[in-house]
């Protein structure tokens, strides 16, 4: 272990450590900073030297986006997530939006039906029960649209000082139909990488009103239920590998996560990229990468190259797949990296995001 | 974007590259100053695609990156002040100082604020009137104009609550000091196209004179870059050495005189020390004296700070065109953008973070 | 260096004796500030960095530089290749 994570953990001298495994070292830094909250590196570091070491091999097993578990006869998808979005309400929803969907989404991803939510708050002293009895109208409109119900909650207050307005937490049961193995592991050479349309919508939005960055777009978020779309993916029958929801990290956090957890390459063709031209032109502005700037109602889809046809044209007669493309291909070749072949003909590697994603001026 | 977009089509990208190509008859080696030009040419993969005999050099033109490490510790130190409000370009705050970044102080409850531009900084500063509001003013000559109004904003309006901590640096004398060097190879440099679009072009017929080196103004995008490139190689092929402009829609010759006005009212020229290449004489900006009163290392008193560069970077030789960043023994391994040694690995405009990034594949499969 | 990007301009206004305005980047619209180019007009093209309109951008220049680019096989193609000296 680190120098830094030894004294941190100092205070909690009677806990065993020797049997906690690092295999790298966790940055020089005693405590949390920004960037392990952006999808990207730290926080997958994090994850992997601070807690899985904690909590023990049932939760390494599984770091797709939601566990797969059985209970009986039946495969339950389980998952969790926590928004922290700030500004509250942007252009095209708010956090209540992103809370049911965001989980929503997540069971989606292994395939399965949602069925049940819960939802805990943390609010902050001070904050405007008009805004907060808004946001809890879009949860429950959120989750009447999607099929879902919200069956047990808590909330708990914290003092001005500690907390920055409205946190929410919600997980989510969902039931797997049977011979659907959907993981992030299945990921073969050969595949067809699909996304549903457009990219770097949401992450636009948002950053459109956050203080000090304000700029005027017609972009508004895509925050959206996906199980529809992925329950008429299933439908087809096509042997669907791997599908992923890129929220924070974007394109880019995702299909590194999958090259990893599969040990496969992935080739983009950057041409190929359904980037609208309001997300290039505020990504121009700011200097941000779009392939690293969060979505929220896009999947991503690694499919056998016989179905991609199939899968493709699926998508597009749903309203939430208009836009999908075909974008790229798992390789043998460089596995765990990401390469994408420029515009103009040379390549570029797609990495995984450190941590936040910042504006630049160079 | 309109007059943006249109200068990446890769139809006419092939076209200059054929040009590119079909002119070059020996060895080149030339730099490109600006940094966002050296990202620029490595995320689209323009190093690639041309002839192995034209080598790009990166330069230092990465204000991140060359900003001293004295000045980083003392923002650091100033971020730390419970009274302060920090604000900062984004790409400020990954920059290491000797042990932490500004992201660390962040974590310990400094408030640092990314802003957009300097007038935010000033906004905040009016908003707050019981904090003090600094700005991180870094940059080369591009972002001085914007650092000077919001200083000279605040003298006018009396926000006394708000200071600057400057650290600009000024691109001709880092030319002239890369061309000075025994070591140097460069024969030619593609200037950059925005410090020209504030500057103007007259300082560097001289510099091409002196040192006989074709000097061509360059914007960043991929057709403004291959263009730059080429009208390069026809002046060496040729045996010329002169000044040209190959971005004439966003510079003239005579810059910007409302912008060069107030740079000359606000800033006096200093000896400057740039990180990882040592000190250049009169290549630095400092608050001129009736402005010191806006002067944040004068307003806070941060002496003590034991300064400390990481034994194992050698973000200097890589600045100045020395190694590439992947000759360098820590490179990929304990240097990392994850895990930075250097500020040349933290912007993205650092040479050592675009190979990096956008190059591992080739690093990899060489190795 | 330099992130700087072409935008139109939408408006200008006085702020507290700085002269101020909105630029339109292709649907993107963002504050900018004016006093570096005092005689600004509307619907006229600028160079943003950091929030500042630093130099216009000459519309006739970048159409022609284009033209250029367009013209450049043609040239060699009629004259087997381009004169030294000549820049297309």
């Amino acid at each position: 272990m680190t120098d830094a994570l030894t004294d941190a953990l100092q205070p909690y001298g009677d806990l065993d450590f020797e049997s906690w495994v690092c295999p790298a070292p966790l940055r020089e830094t005693p405590s949390v900073v920004m960037g392990h909250g952006g999808g990207g590196v730290m926080s997958g570091e994090l994850v992997e030297h601070l807690f899985l070491p904690a909590f023990g091999a049932a939760a390494a097993a599984e770091l797709g986006d939601s566990a797969v578990l059985r209970l009986g006869g039946l495969r339950l998808a389980f998952s969790t997530d926590s928004f922290v979005v700030k500004p509250m309400v942007f252009p095209g929803g708010s956090i209540g939006d992103l809370a049911v969907n965001g989980t929503v989404n997540d069971l989606a991803m292994s395939g399965a039906v949602p069925m049940f939510l819960s939802t805990a708050f943390i609010l902050q002293e001070g904050t405007d029960l008009g805004e907060l009895a808004r946001i809890a109208q879009d949860m429950g409109a959120a989750a009447a649209a999607a099929g879902v119900q919200l069956v047990t909650g808590d909330t708990k207050v914290v003092d001005t000082a500690s907390g920055d307005g409205v946190y929410i937490n919600t997980s989510g049961i969902g039931l797997i139909p049977d011979g659907v193995d959907i993981n992030p592991r299945r990921a073969r050479p050969g595949d067809a990488v699909l996304i549903s349309g457009d990219i770097g919508v949401h992450g636009v939005a948002v950053m459109s009103c956050r203080e000090g960055l304000e700029f005027g777009t017609a972009v508004a978020s895509d925050t959206a239920a996906l199980h529809g779309l992925v329950a008429d993916m299933i439908a087809t029958g096509a042997d669907l590998h791997v599908l992923r929801d890129p929220t924070r990290g974007g394109v880019a956090a995702s299909l590194n996560e999958i090259a990893r957890a599969a040990g496969v390459g992935i080739d983009l063709v950057e041409r190929q990229l359904p980037i609208p031209a309001s997300v290039q032109d505020a990504c121009s502005l700011l200097g941000l990468d779009p392939l690293q700037v969060a979505n929220e109602g896009k999947l991503i889809a690694f499919v056998p190259p016989e179905s991609a046809d199939q899968v493709l044209a699926t998508l597009q007669a749903h309203p939430l797949g208009q836009g999908a493309r075909r974008i790229g291909t798992c390789v043998e070749e460089h596995p765990g990296m990401v390469v994408a072949r420029t515009a103009l003909g040379g390549t570029r590697v797609v990495g995984m995001p450190i941590g936040e994603q910042l504006p630049r001026i160079c | 974007m309109k007059y943006l977009d249109e200068f990446s089509d890769p139809d006419l990208a092939q076209r200059l590259l054929d040009q590119i190509h079909a002119a070059t008859s020996r060895r080149w080696a030339m730099m490109e100053v600006c940094g966002g030009q050296t990202h620029s040419i490595i995320r689209h993969g323009i190093d690639q695609l041309l002839p192995d005999a034209v080598e790009m050099i990166h330069g230092p033109g990465c204000p991140v990156c060359v900003t001293p490490l004295e000045i980083i510790d003392r923002a650091l130190a100033i971020a730390a002040r419970p009274e302060v409000i920090f604000c900062s370009f984004g790409d400020m705050l990954r920059v290491p100082g000797s042990s932490q970044d500004l992201f660390a102080v962040k974590s310990a409850g400094g408030d640092v604020r990314v802003v957009y531009s300097p007038l935010d900084a000033l906004k905040l500063a009016r908003q707050n009137p019981d904090r003090e509001v600094v700005f991180f003013g870094i940059g080369f000559e591009t972002t001085a104009p914007a650092n000077a109004m919001a200083v000279h904003q605040a003298k006018q309006l009396g926000v006394s609550n708000f200071s600057l901590l400057v650290s600009h640096v000024l691109v001709p004398p880092a030319m002239a000091a890369i061309m000075e060097s025994p070591t140097c190879r460069v024969q030619a440099f593609l200037a950059a196209g925005h410090v020209c679009s504030v500057m103007g072009t007259a300082e560097y017929p001289p510099l091409a004179a002196k040192y006989r080196v074709p000097i061509v103004v360059t914007g960043f995008e991929p057709l403004d870059i291959l263009e730059g490139i080429r009208r390069t190689v026809i002046q060496l092929e040729a045996g010329r050495h002169e000044m040209e402009n190959a971005y004439p829609r966003a510079v003239r010759a005579e810059g910007n005189p409302a912008a060069m006005e107030m740079l000359r009212d606000v800033f006096e020229v200093t000896d400057r020390t740039w990180r990882g290449i040592g000190m250049i004489p009169q290549s630095g900006w400092r608050l001129a004296p009736k402005y010191r009163a806006f002067d944040a290392e004068q307003r806070f008193d941060v002496a003590g700070i034991r300064t400390a560069e990481s034994a194992l970077c050698r973000s200097g030789e890589v600045l100045q065109g020395l190694i590439k960043p992947h000759e360098c023994a820590a490179f990929g391994k304990q240097c990392t953008p994850r895990n930075p040694l250097g500020a040349t690995m933290v912007s993205s405009e650092g040479a050592c973070a675009a190979y990096h990034t956008y190059r591992r594949l080739e690093l990899v499969d060489a190795t | 260096m330099c992130l700087a990007v072409p935008g139109r301009v939408l408006s200008t206004a006085e702020v507290d004796g700085t002269l101020m305005g909105d630029v339109d980047f292709g649907g993107v619209r963002k504050e900018v500030c004016f006093q570096y180019i005092p005689d600004v007009g509307i619907g006229e093209y600028v160079i943003v960095h950091v929030g500042f309109a630093i130099q216009r951008l000459d519309e006739h220049s970048a159409r022609e530089t284009l033209a250029n680019f367009e013209r450049l096989g043609i040239l060699e193609q009629e004259f087997g290749s381009i004169p030294e000296g000549v820049n297309p």
